[in-house]
């Protein structure tokens, strides 16, 4: 078929755009292009935010008022359970792989990863997991009137997960497909090292790499350490629920501590795995719209495997209340405030990036310094919440959902949106339009603030997390009506991400190469790049190619 | 849209519904003060307010301080109207600036990393002292079961200990187990919360220094009604405590004129989960009710203990708690009554 469809298409750009909608579905199902696939793990991604995000809608509802009865308690459960782990697997992970995806081959001047086909299979592994998930609310009756959907919580802590309390088949299709999308990040994983390793173009050292590819090496490196105790614990948990293993279940002697350790120490640098390519995505965009080079950027670079390195021996910091000994929290407790300090040198630096700068606020840039203001404010509350006495208090509080939304949302998600203005132009080829984008940032900006700072208040008056409703007269009612009056605020303001993609898509305007007027080897190709990324394999002296053409008096290759 | 109208209302009256019964509770929890953690009332909670300012007033000194820089940086250094596009200077980063600011959070993470150490062994390792009052805590799916083991009472969900005098202090030491999955016990005013894990000893201790009703709830989630698992702890003077005890210690009151009812709870499955001392039920899977008229709440916290909400709650527990692992008991009119009837003699 495919010879007749080149006998029938004539070559050139407008035979391409006239192809029958089967056979353009049919060249992205098949794709191996690095771009394609990066794109199609930011689409699903955004297709399962939408999701997760209308199951906190619902949540939020449901909250808003004491006692009130929009989801029966069970209902609720699966909901929050649900949110949780889509948010995680399916929305931040396949967002930043693709964001990776697409940018690693292009910021080194590189044709495609490594190994394009381990790519394809890594991505839809993902997607099958991510569907077998969401298979459970079909096929989650192992027994009538058992399960539908995982009910267990994000974090599945057992014995909760055993036979004995989770009947059904939901907590297997939980554990299935989580397995089943790591298997797919640890391919992406080694092939976004092999790539940066073996392929970067002629004269780009590691130390000349742009900080967002420094970033992916990170968090690659990470994910292949982190990645493989989460699976274990998946298979030891399957293996207690069907061959009657004894690992977790303490009817039987298991221990339900050691889930929370297996788990943690997966989760913690899961957080930093997500968080660390939000600060690539910082240390593009900030320099850019600053009109000044990354401050320190080896500092940068150190700071962050420091991070990588310290995050994990910090995982036991969930687990201050599960009576650990005095001198195993203390040690807790030092590690993870020990953390806080390459995390802050990462911050100081970006303000030395803006510092006798000449600061444009297009859309990116808005995001990015909410991003900082944000990610600084949950950076202080992680230091709160290190400190193991008040973390007694705090933990599995709205405090502690107030922090990781913080972290999550406030610098996560908000760099995400940063990167889709910036880098949506490159991949399409069409600007986003900066009025309904201000329209996004203004709305979700004051969204957010609403609906999160409010919850750590409603923690310090003693709302405990992942409770389906609260009694009248405990004090907690203003602050839950608020938090649901600005999720419908957030709502809104992703209405406009929405609203803004798709009339771009069809009559935004010509982006041309390089509209930022930007300095990575990204913005050298054409928009969007061909298949083959560039038509000669660029040669660079720099961290910052195009600044040394566009400065050829005055490069930067002088002074690094 | 006619057709439309009722679905509407529906959906939008049921929450109101639903919100108008409470069953009693938020007139009960509107007198008792809101347990925040920031009015603490016994040592363990004292300590953790006293360490939560300081870190709260370090943390926002730093905030102060970066997000100044922040707001000062883009507000002086945006780029001006009718720019002449000219690239700022390039500056590539200066190694005294980031050993500077190294330095300072290493100094600041130190004084912390001292404060918390010393906090978490004067709580954690304080040890305990003869005339202090044990509890073994029992954590179920969805309440909570109270024995004191050197006292000889065995209650449920609504824990009461005797006041403690800074002078002399009667601290309460609480042994923490659970019988089936993870929960956490969590009284904010009295003291940070500790997890309650099946095949695990955990301890904890309070000392209130003010008598009064502390409100609580499980912190971790445990299933379906984790929402609804709540404690009271009653914190009353040594007098009042002591009578107490030796009222709990009593067999339950034998009445003549509810001799029916007492019939249809030892001849129905109430007795396969329920205790009442000096009766045929000897169940171990549900709270026991020898004196269930002492307690305020029923369905650990979930409503009022008043006849009507006993009634509601025997015939069927989910209408006031979907999901409650007791069943529905489908009794007749008469036997409702009567079996109610004699519940209330149980103080």
């Amino acid at each position: 078929m495919a010879g007749s469809i080149e006998q029938r298409i004539p070559l050139g750009a407008e035979g391409a755009v006239s192809l029958p909608l089967l056979d353009r579905i049919h060249q992205w199902v098949v794709t191996v292009d690095h771009k394609r696939l990066g794109l199609m793990y930011i689409a699903g991604g955004l297709v399962f935010f939408i999701v997760a995000g209308l199951q906190a809608m619902t949540i939020r509802l449901q909250l808003a008022i004491p006692n009130a009865g929009i989801v029966p308690p069970d209902m609720f459960n699966r909901l929050m359970t649900m949110h949780g782990t889509t948010m995680v697997f399916l929305v931040g992970m396949p967002i930043l792989t693709g964001f990776f995806n697409y940018l690693v081959p292009l910021m080194i001047g590189a044709r495609d990863l490594a190994f394009p086909r381990l790519n394809a299979f890594g991505f839809w592994l993902w997607l099958f997991g991510a569907l077998l998930l969401y298979f459970s609310y079909i096929g989650g009756n192992g027994l009538y009137g058992a399960g539908s959907a995982p009910d267990v919580g994000w974090f599945a802590y057992a014995p909760l997960t055993e036979r004995a309390f989770s009947r059904g088949n939901s907590t297997d299709y939980w554990i299935l497909s989580i397995f089943l999308t790591s298997v797919g990040s640890t391919a992406t994983a080694l092939n976004l090292i092999t790539t940066t390793f073996t392929m970067r173009c002629e004269g780009m050292t590691l130390r000349k790499m742009p900080v967002l590819v420094w970033m992916s090496l990170v968090v690659s490196f990470m994910i292949l350490i982190v990645l493989p105790p989460l699976s274990a614990a998946q298979v030891m948990l399957l293996l207690d629920r069907f061959v009657g293993a004894h690992f977790f279940d303490t009817q039987a002697g298991g221990s339900a501590v050691l889930w929370q350790h297996f788990f943690w120490i997966f989760g913690h640098p899961e957080v930093y795995i997500l968080v660390i390519p939000a600060f690539g995505f910082a240390s593009e965009i900030i320099p850019v719209f600053s009109r000044k080079v990354i401050f320190g950027y080896e500092v940068m670079v150190a700071a962050t495997v420091a991070i990588g390195f310290i995050s994990m021996s910090v995982w036991a910091h969930h687990m201050f209340a599960v009576g650990m000994t005095p001198a195993g929290n203390a040690f807790f407790a030092t590690s993870t405030m020990l953390v806080g300090v390459p995390t802050g040198i990462k911050i100081f630096n970006w303000i030395g990036t803006m510092w006798g700068g000449k600061i444009r606020f297009k859309v990116p840039m808005l995001f990015s310094v909410a991003f900082l203001l944000q990610f600084l404010i949950a950076g202080l509350t992680g230091i709160m919440l290190a400190v193991a006495p008040f973390d007694w208090q705090l933990t599995d509080t709205y405090f502690v959902v107030a922090h990781f939304h913080y972290v999550l949302v406030g610098a996560i998600i908000f760099m995400i949106f940063a990167a889709v203005y910036y880098w949506f132009p490159k991949a399409t080829g069409k600007m986003l339009n900066e009025h309904l984008g201000k329209w996004h940032f203004w709305l979700f900006f004051i969204g957010f603030h609403l609906t999160f700072d409010t919850m750590h208040f409603a923690g310090l008056h003693g709302m405990p997390r992942r409770i389906y409703t609260y009694q009248p007269g405990r004090g907690l009612d203003t602050l839950n009506l608020i938090e649901t009056f600005g999720a419908l605020v957030q709502a809104a303001a992703v209405l406009c991400l929405f609203v803004n993609v798709v009339r771009s898509l069809r009559s935004g305007e010509e982006a041309g190469n390089d509209p930022w007027d930007a300095w990575t080897l990204e913005w050298a190709t054409t928009s969007p790049p061909p298949a083959y990324n560039f038509v000669e394999q660029p040669v660079v002296r720099s961290r910052r190619p195009l600044w040394d053409l566009k400065h050829p008096d005055d490069p930067d290759s002088k002074y690094e | 849209m006619k057709r439309w109208l009722p679905i509407l209302i529906g959906l939008v009256g049921s929450p109101i519904i639903a919100f108008a019964n409470d069953w009693g509770m938020g007139a009960s929890n509107a007198k008792i003060p809101p347990p925040t953690i920031f009015t603490p009332v016994s040592t363990p909670a004292n300590e953790i307010d006293t360490v939560a300012y300081f870190t709260i007033t370090v943390c926002a000194a730093i905030f102060v301080i970066v997000a100044g820089l922040v707001v000062y940086s883009i507000i002086r250094f945006r780029e001006p109207p009718g720019d002449d596009g000219r690239e700022p200077a390039q500056v590539y980063g200066s190694n005294p600036i980031e050993f500077a600011w190294t330095t300072v959070p290493i100094l600041i993470v130190f004084v912390l990393i001292l404060t918390t150490a010393r906090t978490i062994y004067s709580v954690q390792a304080a040890p305990r002292p003869p005339d202090s009052i044990l509890v073994h805590v029992i954590g179920h799916q969805w309440w909570w079961e109270f024995r004191y083991p050197e006292l000889g009472v065995v209650t449920a969900n609504e824990l009461h200990v005797p006041l403690s005098d800074r002078a002399h202090p009667t601290p309460t030491f609480l042994d923490l187990e659970s019988a089936d999955v993870a929960h956490s016990f969590w009284v904010p005013r009295l003291a940070g919360k500790t997890d309650v894990i099946p095949n695990r000893k955990n301890t904890m201790w309070i000392d209130p220094h003010q008598p009064g009703i502390y409100l609580g709830q499980c912190a971790e989630y445990c299933g379906t009604e984790h929402a609804l698992m709540l404690l009271r702890v009653v914190v009353e003077p040594r007098p009042d405590f002591d009578r107490w005890i030796a009222a709990q210690k009593q067999r339950a009151v034998a009445d003549a004129s509810v001799d029916h009812g007492r019939q249809i709870f030892e001849t129905t499955a109430c007795v396969n989960c329920h205790v009442v001392q000096g009766t045929a039920a000897e169940g171990r899977f549900g709270p026991d009710l020898t004196h269930l008229m002492a307690r305020e709440t029923i369905g650990a916290g979930a409503a009022m203990n008043t006849p009507d909400n006993l009634k509601t709650w025997v015939h069927d527990p989910s209408t006031i708690k979907p999901g409650a692992l007791m069943p529905a008991m489908n009794l007749s009119q008469k036997d409702l009554d009567d079996l109610v009837a004699y519940l209330v003699t149980l103080h």
